[in-house]
């Protein structure tokens, strides 16, 4: 399942012009995300994968399904969408209702519904919360539940928008493992995140957009250690990154494009020798 | 009295739970300190934080409170709400949530003005609240129009307008991007160096906030599990990071690695820096005493 942007661009009803000439290509079983300010476009370019948002110029392919000619609910079985903000995704009275609300919706037998669920929810540490109201729950928790309400349909091509944000570091590395298991399973991750420590960690390839359009795509690794576009994006650098910087100020043979902790451990000692 | 903050024993239950939220918790803290409290979700920190200003157990009242509550000599359960919040400004995850007038001015002006105080008086406080936290330029502005980093400003700044010598912010960057987290916490620096106030904020960034702190506080199951200076962190039979759920900033990572591997440092450094500096100087000299 790859997904294809040609030329995109979509200006809101308001006037608003959020995507200029956007062409991307995400390749089945590729792990991307997209980076960039607020107000950059990244929510509205992902709301274009599952249709939510149709171009309004341009085209989105999904595999070869253009989603200007087909339904959300057509989408929704090969493309799950994971908002944000919990509370617009949520609506039913418990956590286990919640999350059958798909599968049960798209008449998957109640068996395979169930052993989805169970694996889902020890997944997400859900399991004890399954008789609870969604809105009883911390926003954390809350978020775990919508993510859980995706993964149980078995979506070929996940888009998360700010998966760990509000998250603690448990649940994080829970969430990190869980999307790299999903990604070795061949699915197709495209993830929001202003997370760069996690993005420096996990290293996905990068998209960088700002004002609408892409500035920078490529391996985390060298998206991440560019200042410009950084500076563009309002980003910070990953500490590790950063550190590299201050050292090659004062040492400039020190490589500048470090961005994980093991990486750097590599580089510094061979400074030692 | 130079603790400004004094609790003893303090327990409290929610009226739907037996199980205590938080539990055998006594804590001093001095006038001036910054206190980073971490901790995984759901450990009892914003309970923690409601018992700081009072919320407990004046607004929670099917709870149960044990131990006492001593801010800036007031005993919460003996003081009402509207003296204690003069004492203890407090500040939430979502900006949105504490605001509700129509221009930044006015949000600002409405604890003061319920506090009933001289027309004059509250003109001056929000003038001097609007420039702590350097939002002069949105004064007539709607909250709402405001970016999240601008908005969790204002809400700081209608905090301030109470003169608050104790300010306790619950998670007030977790949901902004980094560049409005790091102009929160810039601001929030600046108030505890410049006009002193005494910070306790709940943060899981800690990549940001220890570059600031003088302390750490780790909850755990509603308890104090670690209280020290954020350097003691990495000391070998403390590995809160695994325990406890606590994420370790990646600067932190790298130098236990390094330690790990038989480097030693004369300090933990907690920002970029520092840190240069010191494996520039140190992790060379190593080898010439290895050698």
């Amino acid at each position: 399942m790859s997904i294809t942007v040609k030329n995109l661009d979509y200006t809101y009803p308001s006037g608003v012009a959020a995507l200029n000439n956007v062409s991307l290509k995400i390749n089945k079983g590729e792990h991307i995300a997209i980076m960039g300010a607020n107000g950059a476009g990244k929510t509205t370019l992902i709301k274009h994968f599952n249709g939510l948002l149709k171009p309004t110029k341009g085209h989105v392919l999904v595999n070869d399904i253009d989603t200007i000619t087909s339904s959300v609910a057509e989408m929704a079985k090969i493309v799950g969408f994971v908002f944000q903000n919990p509370d617009h995704q949520l609506f039913l009275t418990t956590v286990e209702e919640e999350i059958k609300f798909g599968p049960t919706n798209f008449n998957f037998p109640e068996e395979q519904i169930q052993r989805d669920m169970e694996k889902v929810v020890t997944f997400l540490n859900l399991k004890n919360l399954l008789k609870r109201s969604p809105f009883s729950l911390s926003e954390g928790e809350r978020k775990r539940v919508a993510l859980a309400s995706v993964l149980v349909m078995n979506p070929e091509i996940l888009i998360l928008d700010e998966p760990t944000m509000g998250q603690d570091a448990i649940q994080k590395r829970n969430i990190a493992k869980m999307i790299e298991e999903l990604n070795q399973q061949g699915r197709t991750i495209a993830l929001v995140t202003h997370d760069i420590e996690f993005v420096a960690e996990y290293q996905p390839r990068v998209v960088a957009m700002t004002e609408g359009r892409v500035i920078a795509d490529g391996m985390a690794k060298d998206v991440l250690t560019n200042l410009e576009v950084l500076t563009k994006t309002k980003l910070r650098p990953p500490q590790i990154t950063a550190l590299a910087w201050e050292i090659a100020n004062q040492k400039q043979s020190f490589p500048k494009d470090v961005i994980t902790i093991s990486e750097m451990k590599t580089k510094l000692l061979a400074l030692e020798r | 009295m130079d603790n400004i903050v004094q609790i003893r024993d303090l327990e409290f239950s929610y009226g739907t739970s037996r199980q205590p939220a938080i539990r055998e918790i006594d804590l001093d803290i001095k006038k001036g300190e910054y206190i980073v409290i971490a901790g995984l979700s759901g450990c009892g920190k914003s309970t923690f934080c409601r018992c700081l200003n009072g919320l407990i157990p004046h607004f929670y009242r099917a709870g149960v409170m044990k131990g006492s509550v001593t801010v800036d000599g007031l005993d919460t359960r003996e003081h009402p709400l509207y003296e204690i919040t003069q004492k203890v400004g407090m500040v939430f995850q979502d900006p949105e949530s504490q605001l509700m007038a129509l221009t930044v001015e006015r949000d600002i002006a409405f604890g003061p003005e319920n506090l009933g105080l001289p027309r004059e008086e509250i003109r001056i406080r929000v003038e001097e609240a609007l420039e702590l936290v350097k939002i002069a330029h949105l004064r007539e502005r709607a909250p709402h129009e405001l970016s999240g980093g601008e908005q969790q400003r204002v809400a700081i700044a209608s905090v301030l307008a109470l003169q608050p010598k104790i300010l306790v912010l619950d998670e007030p960057t977790a949901n902004l991007d980094p560049a409005g987290a790091v102009d929160v916490l810039n601001i929030i620096e600046n108030l505890q160096v410049q006009k002193k106030i005494t910070v306790i904020i709940v943060e899981h960034r800690l990549e940001l906030a220890l570059q600031s702190a003088t302390r750490l506080l780790i909850m755990y199951d509603g308890t104090l599990v670690f209280d020290d200076k954020p350097e003691r962190l990495i000391e070998k039979d403390i590995t809160p990071a695994e325990v406890y759920g606590v994420q370790m900033p990646s600067l932190i990572q790298l130098f236990t690695q390094l330690m790990d591997e038989g480097h030693s440092f004369s300090q933990i450094p907690f920002n970029i820096p520092l840190a240069a500096a010191i494996i520039l100087s140190e992790l060379g000299s190593a080898r010439s005493t290895s050698e």
